[in-house]
């Protein structure tokens, strides 16, 4: 009798399912460089796993972050994965208590309903139809939302949500199809036999009225099978597959690996597959103002997916971070860009004749302007007039003759060359002598701060630099009854995690108006010398539209902390822009 | 007789309101400054003959005399209303009836500290073409120390052909500005080194070739294909630059006392202000929008509205006059229709 192997499609599913995700990530873990290797070694025994449990109930069944971010998507994605859960697991033991016995045919537990249609009575029997009733109405809502969606995003309060592949496609139809074919299963099954809650046995009983129900149970049962056995076939290939990647992501990121050698491993594929396109991303992308649809991290995870990125798409994103700082899964897209980055570009055999190191000096501390502060000379002389007054007994190392920090080729992914240039500045730094390097330029400071070996020399932002002066009563600041905002720039403030040090020492010189989108919800100036892609007149747009945000607050100036921040926003021509250095330069000057 | 409002007592707005004047119409001249001329009181002398700037003053003034034409000085335009084919223009407590409006609003120098990395207005002796013609007036052309100048640079394009300032467009009478001056310069420094920094050199219009010819068979002045990138200061107070010359494909460094920045000609702040007031449309550039380049220079998308001189576009003295005498005429017809 058919009806005995209905059970079939969804049991292939399954074992499909399960030796494509195990041998997923038994290559991804193969992949892995040998430190990462070691790395997992020694986490598999340590609280970082527990954690990473935890971690897994809150963002793979709770989604908690996307609560965080938006609280309609967060409940569609909390009562869909934590819902299916419940089910199966409360599922599971209702059915070992129904058997008395942990040990039965694992199909009973899925198809309970379709077994057990005599009357029982069984420890919790009640309890449990009820249960699992309640339950499989929280995922139906979840269900529905989910419809509604994708029909009319605008309701959730996104913009926009995220383009579908054709496999996709078959994906979400079966995801969407599953928990209403349960549905009817279950109360056609009540409507005949009910052996259901009164909820379930009354609508069954509302549907037998209508006409003869058995007739439709076996179909309906099959159904519900093949669904099941189609999405997990689909899975390993759709979307859902972020399902099992995400609670391998957090294992593996809880137990210490990153993309930090910058180059490409299997750890990337663990990051790709884990993206479930939520579209949170996108909303959170400044470039949809300038019109550039196609290039969000949403995407470029997918065209990494399918291996169809293209430079593009790659190479049009400024790197500002702010899709990152908005991920619900916490992939660590800037990285991966970058990564990607390296990897797909030419390494070009320029000559880097020049290179060869300059006079050094010794001195207390290195002053490193970085090419964009030579480009916006004003925060130049101050930094300057701040050093001398400070008495410092400085170098500064760039003054007529210096490579560049490295950073741009680097976000263009010129690893090589900027390695050559790395070390040339380091040579330079360390024979110096200094126990500071002192870099007004954020882009400067990451690059010092993440990529450069200097045992011994503390990297400071000028912000922290000249606060310590204020603060060691080195630097007498004059206040002014000026009011600014300041705006934070991306490679210091998501970059960086530099918050609170700039905004400290502007309040020792200025009013500072708090604004609603700043510290990580900072908006990017536009100028991000990591995109390669964007046109001049789209930059314009960002600029722009962020200094129309900034007049909203009737400020007297805007302030930032960024030489290419300052220059990007300078040709906007509507509020005056100064660095923080200025800022504190005329107030020194003031009381001299 | 008719009357016409004519905005702005620049040179445009001057010869445009005495060609009409000459035509019989009664023509009124709305004027912010307290004066005539425009910015030509600002220059010395102009290319490509060295005529002193005062000379087409002078014709300008003595011309305006012939004429009755009301000039209402210190005012700007502070509403316009439709009156039947015509307007009424408010300015202060007057009312003006026009039948015709010719915005002859002119032009701003491109304010160069938006080019920061120029060091203008942040470093000494980094001048404008503009502060130049006003120390060639007062005949001192001695650095900010008091010294005569040993090198000087000129840098040309500054904001213009530069979409990072979001001027596409060639201001087209820098070129051969930055040419006279280093002839004029010279010519009273005679021991002074110059050297001009281009793109390419612009020589569109009469005798402009043979001026730059003669810059260099006579005059020694050195061009140099390449942008300046930076401008930074010397410990020995002269200043640096840093640029490319692109001829010999190399990276160069320059130590000098005088830098000459060719700032190029924008639209004014106010253009679409005042584009809005009388309802015309401006281009992405912010110049005032004429109906046809070829046939219409002068005239604008709405009737009865013109426009004359460096409002329309980049234009050099002489083209501003011609341009007047043109968008007088264009008026005429216009006038006669009504």
């Amino acid at each position: 009798m058919f009806s005995d192997y209905f059970y079939y499609p969804f049991l292939i599913g399954t074992i499909f399912l399960f030796v494509v995700v195990i041998g997923r990530f038994v290559k991804w873990f193969m992949g892995l460089s040998k430190i990462d290797k070691i790395r997992v070694r020694i986490g598999l025994f340590s609280m970082k796993t527990l954690q990473s449990v935890w971690e897994s109930v809150r963002e793979g069944l709770l989604h908690h972050n996307i609560f965080k971010t938006n609280k309609m998507l967060g409940y569609m994605h909390m009562s869909l994965a934590f819902g299916w859960f419940l089910l199966i697991v409360v599922g599971h033991i209702e059915t070992s208590c129904y058997h008395g016995s942990m040990f039965f045919p694992f199909q009973h537990s899925i198809f309970f309903r379709y077994y057990v249609t005599e009357p029982t009575d069984f420890p919790g029997h009640a309890f449990f139809n009820y249960a699992m009733e309640i339950l499989l109405f929280f995922v139906l809502s979840g269900v529905m939302l989910a419809y509604f969606k994708r029909f009319r995003s605008k309701t959730f309060g996104m913009k926009r949500t995220t383009r579908m592949r054709y496999g996709d496609r078959i994906g979400l139809t079966a995801l969407w199809l599953i928990f209403p074919v349960r549905f009817l299963c279950e109360t056609f099954t009540a409507g005949v036999y009910h052996n259901g809650s009164p909820i379930f046995n009354g609508i069954g009983d509302a549907f037998a009225s209508v006409g003869d129900l058995n007739p439709w149970l076996n179909p309906l049962w099959l159904t519900y099978s093949v669904v099941l056995g189609v999405f997990f076939v689909a899975m390993p290939f759709t979307r859902y597959m972020h399902i099992p990647a995400e609670i391998n992501l957090i294992f593996l990121r809880n137990w210490g690996v990153t993309l930090k050698e910058r180059r490409v491993n299997t750890f990337t594929l663990a990051e790709v597959y884990s993206c479930s396109r939520c579209g949170i991303c996108i909303d959170a992308c400044q470039l949809n103002l300038a019109g550039i649809k196609n290039s969000q991290s949403v995407y470029v995870l997918k065209n990494i997916r399918n291996k169809n990125l293209t430079d593009e798409v790659l190479f049009n994103c400024l790197l500002c971070g702010k899709c990152q700082e908005a991920c619900p899964v916490g992939i660590d897209v800037n990285k991966l860009r970058i990564t990607q980055r390296i990897e797909t570009t030419k390494q070009y055999n320029s000559s880097y004749d020049y290179l060869k190191t300059g006079k050094t000096r010794q001195a207390d501390i290195v002053y490193f302007a970085g090419c964009m502060t030579h480009l916006t000379p004003s925060i130049k002389q101050s930094m300057l007039k701040i050093l001398d007054h400070a008495g410092e007994n400085y170098w500064f190392m760039d003054e007529n003759k210096a490579p560049c920090c490295g950073r741009p080729l680097m976000l263009a992914g010129q690893y090589d060359a900027a390695q050559k240039l790395i070390d040339t500045n380091t040579k330079m730094i360390l024979e110096s002598g200094a126990k500071r390097l002192l870099v007004n330029c954020p882009i400067c400071y990451k690059v010092f701060k993440e990529d450069y070996q200097l045992p011994g020399v503390e990297v400071l932002h000028h912000s922290e630099y000249i606060l310590d002066l204020v603060k060691q009563g080195r630097l007498d600041v004059n206040p002014s009854d000026l009011r600014a905002v300041y705006h934070d720039p991306c490679e210091l403030g998501r970059g960086s995690h530099i918050y609170e040090q700039p905004r400290e020492l502007l309040n020792t010189a200025l009013t500072l108006v708090p604004m609603a989108r700043e510290r990580e919800k900072a908006l990017c100036c536009g100028g991000s010398l990591a995109n390669t892609k964007i046109s001049m007149a789209e930059r314009d747009v960002l600029a722009g539209k962020a200094m129309e945000e900034f007049a909203t607050y009737a400020p007297d100036l805007v302030v930032t902390s960024c030489p290419l921040c300052k220059k990007t926003f300078a040709k906007v021509d509507s509020l005056p822009v100064k660095d923080l250095a200025e800022v504190v330069a005329g107030a020194v000057e003031r009381k001299v | 007789m008719k009357n016409i409002v004519i905005i702005g007592g620049g040179i445009a707005g001057v010869e445009t309101a005495c060609a009409l004047a000459e035509g019989g119409n009664h023509v009124t001249i709305i004027e912010r400054d307290d004066k005539l001329g425009g910015k030509l009181n600002q220059w010395y002398c102009l290319f490509p003959d060295f005529k002193k700037s005062t000379q087409v003053l002078d014709y300008i003034k003595n011309r305006i005399k012939n004429f009755d034409i009301e000039l209402k000085l210190k005012s700007t335009v502070e509403k316009v209303e439709p009156n039947g084919d015509g307007y009424f223009i408010h300015t202060g407590n007057v009312r003006y009836a026009a039948d015709a409006v010719v915005l002859a609003v002119g032009y701003d120098l491109f304010d160069a500290t938006r080019k920061e990395e120029l060091g203008y207005k942040i470093y000494d002796n980094v001048f404008t073409q503009a502060d130049i013609e006003a120390k060639f007036r007062s005949g001192d052309l001695n650095t900010t120390f008091g010294k005569a100048p040993e090198r000087i640079a000129i840098v040309h394009c500054v904001g213009s052909r530069d979409e990072k300032c979001h001027n596409m467009y060639c201001s087209k009478v820098c070129c051969v500005t930055g040419v006279k001056q280093a002839i004029e310069i010279a010519k009273f420094l005679p021991k002074t080194e110059i050297f001009c920094f281009y793109m390419d050199l612009r020589m569109y219009d009469k005798h402009f070739e043979e001026l730059y010819r003669s810059a260099q068979e006579h005059h020694n002045i050195q061009f140099i294909r390449g942008r300046v990138s930076e401008v930074s200061a010397t410990p020995d107070q002269r200043l640096s630059i840093k640029t490319e010359d692109t001829l010999s494909g190399r990276p160069m460094k320059m130590k000098l006392d005088m830098i000459i920045l060719l700032a190029g000609m924008e639209a004014k702040k106010n253009t679409r202000q005042v584009a809005r007031l009388f309802d015309v449309e401006t281009e992405e550039s912010g110049f005032l929008r004429s109906q046809d380049f070829h046939l219409g220079a002068g005239i604008l998308s709405r009737k009865g509205i013109f426009a004359a001189g460096a409002c329309i576009s980049p234009m050099s003295i002489k083209e501003t006059i011609e341009n007047a005498r043109s968008t007088a005429m264009q008026v005429n017809q216009y006038l006669k229709t009504l």
